[in-house]
């Protein structure tokens, strides 16, 4: 089994006891332990923890931004130290260039890979339709709203055909009303290209609606506390929002997360 | 009142009808202010293709700054007449000098915006377009210098302003041109009304570089409230 035969075993993202730790002598604090995790090529995965647990410093690893500890991270069976098209972001905030249009930031990537023109606006145009900005594509980013500047990310990222895209609290910095519009576009979107989404949140409610899998860490853990399957999310249950926050199961599986991320607070 | 101290409209009028229709001294007006220019325009394009790199470079670069800073900040508050004799000794007494003297007061308000630009951009902004595949060159070319360019831009208004503050003193030595040298060649003939005249060009300049400057900006980065 050499390297890059690309073995069902190795397909996708692998994680081997990753460990962060920050500082020198009784300064240091370790922030990750011994985290190892497969990712599947296809597969939606949240992260849910409260803010300081180190679920960001996991996603700089994981793209190159920042080097672990110990352990390593590897795509299709590759190490992957460095950021590359492979590993899709979206941040937080929309991150566009302010200077390109929507199109000339969606088509960035394939412009950074050298793609020929042709292709390069026939690939724009297509995700751009995917992600229902057809109309924006020659508006520079600040004539959009929050919502659809970050649809444009993740247009920009999807365009670069990442083997993963990880995203970071995308929806946190847009009121609730688009946060919900945009959760329902990103589950239409997964369901289209079955693009390994890993998304980081700390709304327990956005994790069921949208993980097929979930991880649990607690601030302070360094580890995932919980790893399950979520039986409610929406591109498996197909329930419609309404319904789904109605299902029996829900109250009593939100009221568990809620406590396992809050329990090592009320401990400590 | 004495017309030495303050002359009236009508002879600041007249004398700015004279230099403009005969000229002064040998060169037309127009002949004046653009020997003028043309010396702020050289020396500010290479404020520009210097400032610019080494400042971004510096921005980017706590080691590379190390080095520069404290050279810029050792000449930067110094009067230029101060060393404007030696420039003349280095680069002799024709425009040479007095571009040197132009670009080097320009230089260091350029510097300070190119590096204050460049520490300005947002790390996942960086980030986001390595990921995206900008390396290298590509990632100053396509991400570093748009990025910085507002600020650029807002450096150059300050740099150009120094630059033509200075301009006067450019012109002092063996010059017979220039507006600069204009208004010191008039006031050795205690010609105030020409003083005036002159003085009102240069100010009327100024405004119109400053405003071309500032439509630039807001063509360039129309993102950005002014």
């Amino acid at each position: 089994m050499g390297i890059g035969t690309g073995t069902a075993a190795e397909a996708g993202i692998r994680l081997t006891e990753i460990s962060l730790a920050y500082g020198e002598g009784r300064e240091r604090r370790q922030v990750l332990q011994g985290i190892s995790l497969d990712l599947p090529p296809d597969d939606f995965v949240c992260v849910l923890g409260p803010s300081g647990c180190g679920k960001s410093s996991l996603l700089h690893m994981i793209a190159g931004y920042l080097q672990p500890t110990e352990g390593t991270v590897s795509i299709n069976g590759v190490p992957h130290r460095k950021p590359d098209p492979q590993v899709g972001v979206v941040f937080q905030h929309d991150n566009l260039f302010p200077w390109l249009t929507i199109s000339g930031n969606v088509a960035f990537g394939l412009r950074m890979a050298g793609i020929p023109k042709k292709e390069r606006k026939r690939r724009t145009a297509d995700y751009l339709s995917l992600v229902g900005l057809d109309a924006a594509a020659s508006l520079l980013p600040h004539q959009l709203s929050g919502g659809m500047k970050q649809r444009a990310a993740l247009a920009r990222t999807l365009a670069a055909q990442p083997s993963i895209v990880l995203m970071d609290e995308p929806f946190s910095a847009l009121d609730a009303l688009t946060r919900e519009t945009m959760q329902q576009h990103l589950i239409g979107i997964w369901q289209r290209t079955r693009t390994c989404i890993f998304f980081i949140t700390h709304d327990v409610d956005e994790a069921l609606l949208l993980g097929r899998r979930i991880l649990v860490m607690q601030a302070g853990s360094g580890r995932f506390v919980e790893d399950f399957a979520n039986p409610l999310c929406q591109a498996e249950s197909g329930l419609p929002l309404h319904e789904l926050r109605a299902a029996k199961d829900y109250i009593p599986l939100r009221q568990r997360l809620l406590q396992s991320i809050v329990r090592d607070r009320t401990t400590t | 009142m004495n017309p030495l101290f303050l002359p009236s409209p009508a002879e600041v009028w007249s004398a700015f009808g004279d230099i403009a229709r005969q000229g002064y001294k040998g060169s037309t007006l127009p002949g004046h202010i653009g020997a003028s220019l043309r010396r702020i325009a050289i020396a500010m394009a290479f404020v520009f293709v210097t400032a610019v790199p080494l400042g971004i470079v510096c921005g980017r670069s706590r080691w590379v700054r190390a080095v520069f800073d404290p050279i810029i900040e050792f000449y930067r508050p110094l009067p230029p007449l101060a060393y404007y004799s030696l420039l003349v000794l280095w680069f002799g007494i024709g425009d040479t000098s007095k571009v040197v003297l132009l670009f080097l007061s320009g230089f260091a308000p350029m510097f300070i915006a190119a590096v204050y630009s460049a520490r300005r951009i947002p790390v996942d902004r960086i980030n986001g377009a390595r990921t995206l595949g900008a390396n290298g060159l590509k990632l100053y070319a396509f991400v570093v210098f748009p990025s910085c360019l507002p600020d650029l831009l807002t450096g150059l208004r300050t740099s150009v302003g120094v630059t033509y503050a200075t301009l006067v003193a450019a012109e002092m030595v063996a010059a017979i041109s220039g507006i600069g040298w204009v208004v010191l060649d008039a006031s050795k003939y205690l010609r105030i009304d020409i003083i005036y005249a002159v003085i009102i060009i240069m100010g009327i300049i100024a405004i119109l570089i400053d405003s071309a400057i500032r439509l630039l900006i807001r063509r360039v980065s129309p993102w950005i409230e002014h």
